[in-house]
């Protein structure tokens, strides 16, 4: 079997604790965002992610870019693609992290990828750099509960929450499996799919947040599928927040002319949408 | 070398051949996988699950396939013997359709209702549809777009078969992109669909399944080299793409420590051109498509796209069981250029009366290359995986021929 060991070690979810307490002190779910790092270009990707709280965003999942995103749709993909054609690497995307921490103290960062480029450049130096940046934790897409001794429990000694995806799939058998080294979040992936290719049902994510937690105590954050303002909305009301990411690289992407390069106003375009959204959690 | 009493005996419960291998897929697709393996455990021990097998590799792909002795090509090279494992003889026209059955017979045991693959030459694709076609099941296929370009014979087989192929039009457009977008099918398709991959390569259980299923080969040339020479071959030859039918040839004889071991991966334009797909010359290890595996990357981990004339060969990693032989020293791994395969490809075509695939003709070149350098007593056998009827329109191309 997987390493299943318990790390007896309880990281430190520091911002994301805070913030979820701050959003249950408001009385609201939180609404979060992913953008890929670096997409269009590296300083009009910084220019949107240091927006990002002042639109609204409650806490923000940076995409590291990769050539090869097999559970991620045509947009989020394009967007990658993009940051890389515009030359976005490892060290650049830890960058821009270090920078939207020296602006924003509070706003929890979680890095959101695959496994690959982590790899290549290094468990160890990885996690330093994580955690010398100020990123709070990290989503890792293809790396289940089975490969936890690659990335997750050295993730959760260097104190850097591991946050997993739940998904449809993932049944009452399964979840006790899927929860015992995750922390920070739990991401519960709402469609059998991927990102950006189908539209969220809310009964179905409403069983199965009450379904979720019955296992945990962990904060719940919804995702793919979500688009629009009044989904926003109805997730929020269901779960502790929800998160867009397809409808906004496709923003990115509209902002762009013939070549690929932002339009003049790009960054300030994709926040302005990103404020409507944030909007539906707010109401 | 490192010594290992058995190199057979892999992999370890969770899918590693050493650090290769592995489960690296989303969590929406980890119960499915661990329900194929639970299934491909159970139907192991089903002795009607092998009969189903045998009857139809008997009867549908004409097994035993022949183990011919190449008396020409032997006499005109001056050195080694060379035997070629037929594999190009079976139904469908290459080693593919092999794995194909085993896992279609799975899918239905399971009880699902759709298959998908993925395609580069379309080999594997063409005997999807074929199998699917036999039972009775939806087919998609995913093929990449350049490589629907250059195999439309295959791609209109397919068809004519009743499967959907679906052109690819991401990244590289090639066998990684329709690997991609599989797999996003499957995840969005869980419940009735069976993903048929089609090389030694994915998430655990499929490396050691479709190596399972491949076996065949080398079980047959073995008892067939017997009765031949009174012995086992000295060498072996198989070229490698993903590695499924050089894994077949090969595990077999992992534990005939006289035999030597050689892959042929496919060097398009050059190494020292960065344009090839040889990943176990040229790459190093990292995780795509479910498994750590060697890969073609650049310095910041990102996938670099994978060149070859051979579109069966165009593919940036190579399955995480002969990444471990490599390592260990089992097997070794050579390059053979486009050009090198395209002058076997005639070599072969005029020598022996067969047309080999593009794939195949990288181990030619390579036989070529090494037989001479032998002696008369020493025996080579080579895997023919594949016909080259696929492939004239890429010859013509290249021969300024208009068909």
């Amino acid at each position: 079997m997987a390493e299943t060991m318990d790390t007896g070690f309880q990281p430190d979810s520091g911002r994301i604790a805070a913030r979820f307490a701050k959003l249950k002190a408001e009385g609201r779910g939180g609404f979060s965002t992913f953008v890929s790092a670096g997409d269009p270009d590296y300083d009009t990707g910084l220019e949107i992610l240091l927006g990002l709280p002042d639109a609204g965003v409650d806490m923000i999942e940076l995409g590291m870019p990769f050539t090869d995103p097999m559970a991620d749709g045509p947009a989020v993909e394009a967007a990658g693609l993009r940051a890389l054609k515009a030359g976005q690497t490892m060290t650049k995307t830890l960058a821009m992290a270090r920078a939207f921490r020296d602006v924003h103290p509070d706003t929890p960062l979680v890095l959101m990828g695959y496994y690959n480029p982590i790899y290549s450049y290094g468990v160890d130096r990885f996690l330093t750099d994580v955690k010398a940046a100020g990123v709070d934790g990290l989503i890792v897409v293809d790396l289940p509960p089975e490969e936890d001794k690659e990335l997750c429990l050295p993730a959760l000694r260097a104190g850097i929450n591991f946050i997993r995806l739940a998904t449809p799939t993932t049944d009452d058998h399964r979840l006790p499996t899927v929860l015992r080294n995750t922390s920070g979040f739990v991401y519960y992936i709402s469609i059998l799919g991927i990102t950006g290719t189908k539209e969220i049902q809310a009964d179905p994510v409403r069983g199965a947040i009450t379904r979720l937690r019955r296992h945990t105590d962990l904060p719940i954050m919804v995702g793919f599928g979500i688009r629009t303002a009044e989904q926003v909305r109805e997730i929020t009301q269901v779960a502790d927040a929800a998160v867009v990411g397809s409808a906004i690289v496709d923003r990115v992407r509209s902002n762009l002319d013939a070549d690929g390069k932002p339009l003049p106003g790009c960054a300030k375009a994709v926040l302005d949408y990103v404020a409507e959204l944030a909007a539906g959690a707010r109401n | 070398m490192t010594q290992l009493n058995s190199y057979r005996t892999g992999p370890d419960e969770d899918g590693g051949f050493g650090i290769y291998g592995g489960r690296f897929v989303a969590e929406t697709l980890m119960p499915l996988i661990l329900e194929v393996q639970k299934a491909y455990e159970a139907a192991k021990d089903d002795p009607s699950y092998q009969a189903d097998i045998d009857y139809y590799a008997q009867h549908y792909v004409g097994r035993p396939s022949p183990l011919y002795f190449a008396k020409r090509m032997t006499e005109e090279l001056g050195g080694a013997k060379i035997y070629f494992k037929r594999e190009e003889l079976n139904h469908t026209g290459s080693h593919k359709i092999n794995n194909v059955m085993g896992q279609i017979l799975l899918a239905r045991r399971m009880g699902k209702t759709r298959i998908i693959a993925e395609t580069g030459a379309g080999q594997h694709g063409v005997a999807t549809a074929t199998a699917c076609a036999l039972f009775n099941m939806p087919c998609k296929v995913y093929m990449g777009a350049v490589d629907v370009a250059r195999q439309a014979p295959n791609v209109f087989r397919m068809k004519l078969l009743g499967a959907e192929v679906q052109a690819v039009e991401s990244g590289s457009k090639t066998l990684k992109d329709a690997l991609n977008e599989a797999m996003r099918d499957w995840v969005a398709n869980v419940e009735d669909t069976f993903y048929i991959i089609g090389t030694v390569a994915g998430p655990h259980p499929y490396p050691a399944m479709v190596r399972d299923f491949q076996c065949v080969i080398g079980n047959e040339a073995k008892q067939q080299m017997l009765e031949a020479e009174g012995r086992l071959p000295d060498t072996l030859v198989a070229c490698v793409g993903g590695g499924s039918n050089a894994m077949g040839l090969f595990h077999p004889f992992l534990d005939d420590k006289g035999v030597n071991i050689v892959g042929v991966e496919a060097a398009g334009h050059g190494i020292e051109t960065g344009e090839h797909a040889a990943s176990l010359t040229g790459g190093r290890p990292g995780v795509l498509h479910g498994n750590r595996m060697y890969l073609l990357q650049d310095e910041d981990g990102q996938v670099v796209e994978p060149y070859s004339i051979s579109a069966g060969l165009d593919y940036p990693g190579i399955g995480p069981e002969h990444s471990w032989l490599k390592d260990l020293g089992r097997a070794q791994y050579v390059p053979v250029t486009d050009k090198e395969a395209v002058d076997a490809f005639k070599f072969c075509s005029q020598m022996e009366g067969i047309l080999p695939a593009l794939e195949c003709a990288h181990a030619i070149a390579y036989v070529r290359k090494l037989a001479p350098t032998l002696p008369k007593d020493h025996i080579i056998c080579m895997n023919m995986s594949g016909r080259g009827d696929k492939d004239v329109n890429t010859i013509a191309e290249i021969m300024g021929v208009s068909l």
